[in-house]
């Protein structure tokens, strides 16, 4: 289970960011978790939460963005969702497709006090 | 309430450290493969069968062994006269690049090294976000799995440059459709370059050996 050394880093990224912004209370992590990623939500929130518990961020919510695998044609340029892997561009129908998300596994933002 | 924009990965450490061990490597004229499976599809008896093609084809080749505890699959390579160091992970079920750039001090004193190769923790899903600092990872899948496979877990196989279908001796004896479990691995991933192998008896692996010999010089 590698959430929890994934929440391990999002820990260490929380603690550098309230020091530098000298906050005392830990309110929200928003995060962002593409579709095509290993990473279980629900494995991670359940990581972040037994690993804050007792800690100066204890009660801090976890808000997890979940973004879909999406491709970008490489003939038109539309961006599309992918669904079963579906490559098809329902624009113009060719097949010529990048990816153009799902892989993300991002912290976006924290609020704090 | 003070809201702080940061917008990085979360395992932007991980990438970093990553990033160091490929320049690392480069510069040294290293080329890396991350070699991932499920537990049992048999990376340990590819790297085995690779060495003779690999020794005929002149590239030398140090390993990098990652498993929860032991030393039985580095004891394996060494006695075909391999350098292999062991890491053992612990509880961790992946290498990170941290524990790689601590292996590569040993990787560089080994003489004549034109590519390491990094077995991974038998995992399909950890190792999938874990980049290593390679050239390429080898995605391993045996008949003895279904064919399905590719569409179960697609991060790992979307992740991958080649996919090496072993054990296929064992194909008439299963419902494993092999063209089924390739078409599965391109739809999620249309760039694999896939190979067919059985390290029982041998097929395949002159054909596998030489394409990684080929990336190797490639490379230079």
């Amino acid at each position: 289970m590698h959430e929890m050394s994934i929440t391990m880093s999002l820990l260490d990224t929380i603690r550098a960011e309230m020091e530098k912004a000298a906050l005392k209370e830990l309110r929200s992590v928003r995060i962002r978790v593409g579709e095509l990623t290993a990473v279980e939500p629900e494995a991670l929130r359940f990581c972040f939460e037994a690993s804050i518990k007792g800690t100066p961020f204890e009660g801090a919510a976890l808000e997890i963005e979940e973004a879909p695998l999406r491709g970008r044609c490489k003939d038109c340029g539309n961006v599309f969702r992918i669904i079963k892997f579906e490559r098809t561009c329902p624009g113009c129908g060719c097949s010529s497709v990048e990816m153009a998300g799902g892989n993300e596994l991002d912290i976006v933002s924290m609020e704090g006090v | 309430m003070h809201e702080i924009v940061i917008e990085e990965k979360i395992l932007a450490r991980n990438d970093e450290i990553a990033a160091r061990n490929r320049k690392a490597l480069s510069d040294k004229g290293v080329y890396a493969i991350n070699i991932v499976s499920a537990p049992g599809a048999g990376k340990t008896s590819l790297i085995e069968r690779m060495a003779a093609e690999l020794k005929a084809l002149g590239i030398g080749f140090a390993v990098v062994e990652g498993d929860l505890e032991g030393d039985f699959d580095s004891k394996r390579i060494e006695r075909l006269g391999i350098p292999a160091l062991q890491i053992t992970t612990g509880r961790a079920c992946h290498l990170d690049a941290h524990q790689v750039s601590h292996a590569l001090p040993w990787v560089f004193a080994q003489p004549g090294i034109e590519l390491l190769v990094i077995e991974n923790v038998g995992n399909m899903v950890c190792p999938a976000e874990y980049d290593l600092g390679e050239d390429m990872k080898v995605m391993v899948m045996s008949a003895a799995e279904g064919d399905d496979k590719p569409l179960k877990y697609p991060a790992i196989f979307s992740a991958s440059e080649a996919l090496i279908i072993n054990k296929s001796d064992l194909v008439p004896h299963t419902d494993f459709d092999i063209k089924k479990a390739r078409d599965n691995a391109l739809k999620v991933n249309p760039y694999l370059k896939i190979f067919e192998t059985s390290c029982r008896t041998g097929a395949g692996v002159a054909e596998w050996a030489r394409f990684l010999a080929g990336a190797v010089r490639h490379a230079k």
